[in-house]
């Protein structure tokens, strides 16, 4: 039971990764596949979140920093969550919105080539 | 100057990708002028950074002059300078000659956003060359999979399905990568790629480690269009407006097998992947299936686009090949390959554009004549077949040569066999077409006699398309004839130390 609730935003990102994952390759409409993949680049996002986080850290900024100089010794570093991972999810956010955006522009050109979002009925179209 | 020639090639292409819409709105035609200039000046750059790396060794870049741990540096060394070089080289003779499909092709309001994205891919595939971060790597991948989504859309009919695919496909790749490097994130805490090198023996046996390779080897294999996650790559390059075709079947695929070398060379170690778990074992039985059933499929194949497309999953085998067998010959012979297939495949696809241009022909049955109605670009398409065959002098003949000494020394008798028998395939799919355009005359008429077959007007493509390609034909013969040189002063460093 301890597995499952230590790690619990791990499970979700597995869960949540499965789900998107299951939508791109069973969905046959276009848009529900690019749902899918929304899905699926949050998870990755739950899971960089989740790597930086510590269980009772604060944000990584050092107080009155600015008035004295603070003694690198004072500082305990388990008390800081990491922000690294953080800061990469800004990019792969901004990544993650632009290949949505992308997507949805083709399937706006697809539907007025086509007349449908549905992939069966335009496969069958081309052939 | 010469010691921001790594940062230059990247900084002239995204200046002139965010000018050139905004100039383009006012005088359309400029477009393609200054996205010339500008992969021009990169290209100058690109041989000032292999220049000073032949004779001060690697570069090591910092941005912002940030230290590595922390920021992000571009490290050039012998293997990616020569990498650079290729891709500026191909992209401008690419670009030279792709200016009068890109009018046929494209329509005029969308050329200015055609030739930004055409920079932005160019410079993505630049720093995916260049950079020694990790995570820099996964930006500069996103950047050019996105751009080519909007450039293959802008193809033929059936574009938009062959892109949304690969939107589909590329992306899961793209996330798998930088799961990837999360994963490596967690273990080691760092994205720098020698900083990882110095820390993962020690994290051999870690289960996170054995993820993160997974993850990069379909990540990466999706981007590169490997074997069995190859799907994506026929249609794209089919239905991709035919200058696209010439410029990303050359470079986007061999960067992406270059960033492959680079993660299982010098972000693990290569006994990581021999030793540790059986990957390279399995690299080695997936490239060689990849291998066979690209030929096969190719041979298949009707419309030449789609057949160069196969016959690229073929030979991307190859150089995943090279670098499963993880020997001295079979790492240079794959190494080579990058090398001497971005030219031969350049060069066909950039034929192939040409034929488009100006006949409109795309199957290879209506080929007849084509050697009197354009010698020169046919001309070169022989000489790159010949490559792709493998036939001495041209580059191809070498970096199988190396390959194949590669499986020798390896002692892996059923992969010389494989090499041999996809040279054989090979022959068989492009003699077909040299067959059919230069031979077909003479077979036609055979039964009624002496009837003069009617005389066929010469109607070469432009010069500004015609010369660029046989720059390429000349580029194949070149890296044919200077292979030692090119082994001796770049490729032979990729060898890690220690390996036979």
């Amino acid at each position: 039971m301890e597995f499952f609730l230590g790690k619990f935003n791990y499970w979700v990102y597995i869960a949540m990764m499965m789900i998107g994952f299951y939508a791109m390759i069973a969905k046959h409409n276009l848009v529900k596949k690019i749902i899918g993949m929304n899905i699926f680049q949050t998870a990755i996002i739950l899971f960089y979140v989740s790597i930086g986080t510590k269980k009772g850290g604060t944000i990584p900024i050092l107080e009155g920093a600015g008035h004295h100089a603070v003694a690198p010794e004072s500082i305990n570093v388990a008390h800081y969550i990491n922000p690294l991972p953080h800061v990469l999810m800004l990019t792969a956010i901004v990544v993650g919105v632009s290949v949505t955006g992308v997507a949805l522009a083709l399937i706006i050109l697809i539907y007025k080539r086509y007349n449908t979002v549905e992939e069966d009925e335009i496969l069958r179209q081309l052939s | 100057m010469i010691h921001q020639a790594p940062i230059l090639t990247i900084a002239t292409l995204l200046l002139t990708a965010f000018w050139v819409p905004i100039i383009g709105m006012f005088k359309k035609e400029s477009a393609y002028y200054i996205a010339l200039a500008a992969i021009f000046i990169a290209f100058a750059a690109a041989c000032g950074t292999l220049y000073s790396v032949l004779l001060h060794g690697p570069i090591h870049y910092h941005m912002g002059g940030w230290p590595p741990p922390w920021g992000i540096e571009f490290v050039i060394d012998y293997l990616n300078a020569g990498v650079l070089v290729l891709i500026a080289l191909i992209s401008f003779l690419t670009t030279i000659s792709a200016k009068k499909s890109v009018e046929q092709e494209i329509n005029r309001d969308k050329w200015p956003a055609f030739w930004s994205l055409y920079l932005l891919l160019i410079m993505s595939l630049m720093g995916m060359t260049e950079t020694g971060d990790m995570f820099n790597m996964y930006v500069y991948l996103e950047v050019s999979s996105l751009t080519a989504y909007g450039l293959i859309a802008m193809g033929e009919d059936g574009a938009l399905i062959a892109s949304f695919n690969y939107v589909i496909l590329g992306s899961v790749g793209a996330s798998f990568y930088l799961l990837g490097v999360g994963y490596l994130y967690i273990v080691t805490g760092s994205l720098n790629m020698a900083d990882l090198y110095r820390l993962m023996p020690g994290l051999y046996h870690s289960k996170v480690v054995f993820t993160a390779f997974a993850f990069f080897m379909v990540g990466i294999g999706i981007k590169m269009g490997l074997f069995p996650l190859h799907v994506w790559l026929p249609d794209a390059y089919t239905r991709a407006p035919s200058a696209i075709s010439a410029l990303i079947a050359p470079t986007m695929t061999k960067v992406s097998a270059y960033v492959l070398f680079r993660i299982i060379l010098s972000v693990f170690h290569i006994q990581f992947s021999t030793m540790i778990i059986p990957a390279a074992k399995l690299l080695m039985w997936i490239a060689a299936v990849g291998i066979i059933y690209g030929s096969i499929m190719a041979i298949a194949q009707k419309d030449i686009k789609r057949m160069l497309a196969y016959s690229s999953i073929s030979q991307i085998g190859y150089i995943v090949l090279g670098l499963a067998l993880a020997n001295r010959m079979g790492l240079i012979g794959g190494a080579l390959h990058i090398f001497s297939h971005a030219f031969a495949k350049g060069c066909l696809f950039m034929v192939a554009m040409a034929i488009v241009y100006k006949t409109g022909i795309r199957n290879i049955d209506e080929f007849k004549d084509l050697n009197k109605k354009m010698p020169f670009t046919m001309a070169a398409f022989c000489v790159a077949a010949l490559s792709m065959v493998g036939v001495p002098p041209t580059a191809g003949f070498f970096s199988k040569w190396y390959l194949v000494l590669g499986t020798i020394s390896g002692r892996h008798w059923l992969m010389t066999a494989v090499i041999l028998a996809s040279s054989l395939l090979n022959a068989i799919y492009f003699f077909r077409i040299i067959e059919k355009t230069y031979f077909s005359s003479f077979l036609g008429g055979g039964g009624h006699g002496h009837h003069k077959t009617p005389t066929v007007v010469m109607t070469e493509a432009p010069a500004m398309m015609v010369i660029p390609i046989l720059l390429m034909a000349v580029g194949i013969l070149a890296v044919g004839l200077f292979n030692f040189q090119i082994i001796h002063h770049l490729l032979q460093f990729i060898v890690p130390g220690g390996l036979a």
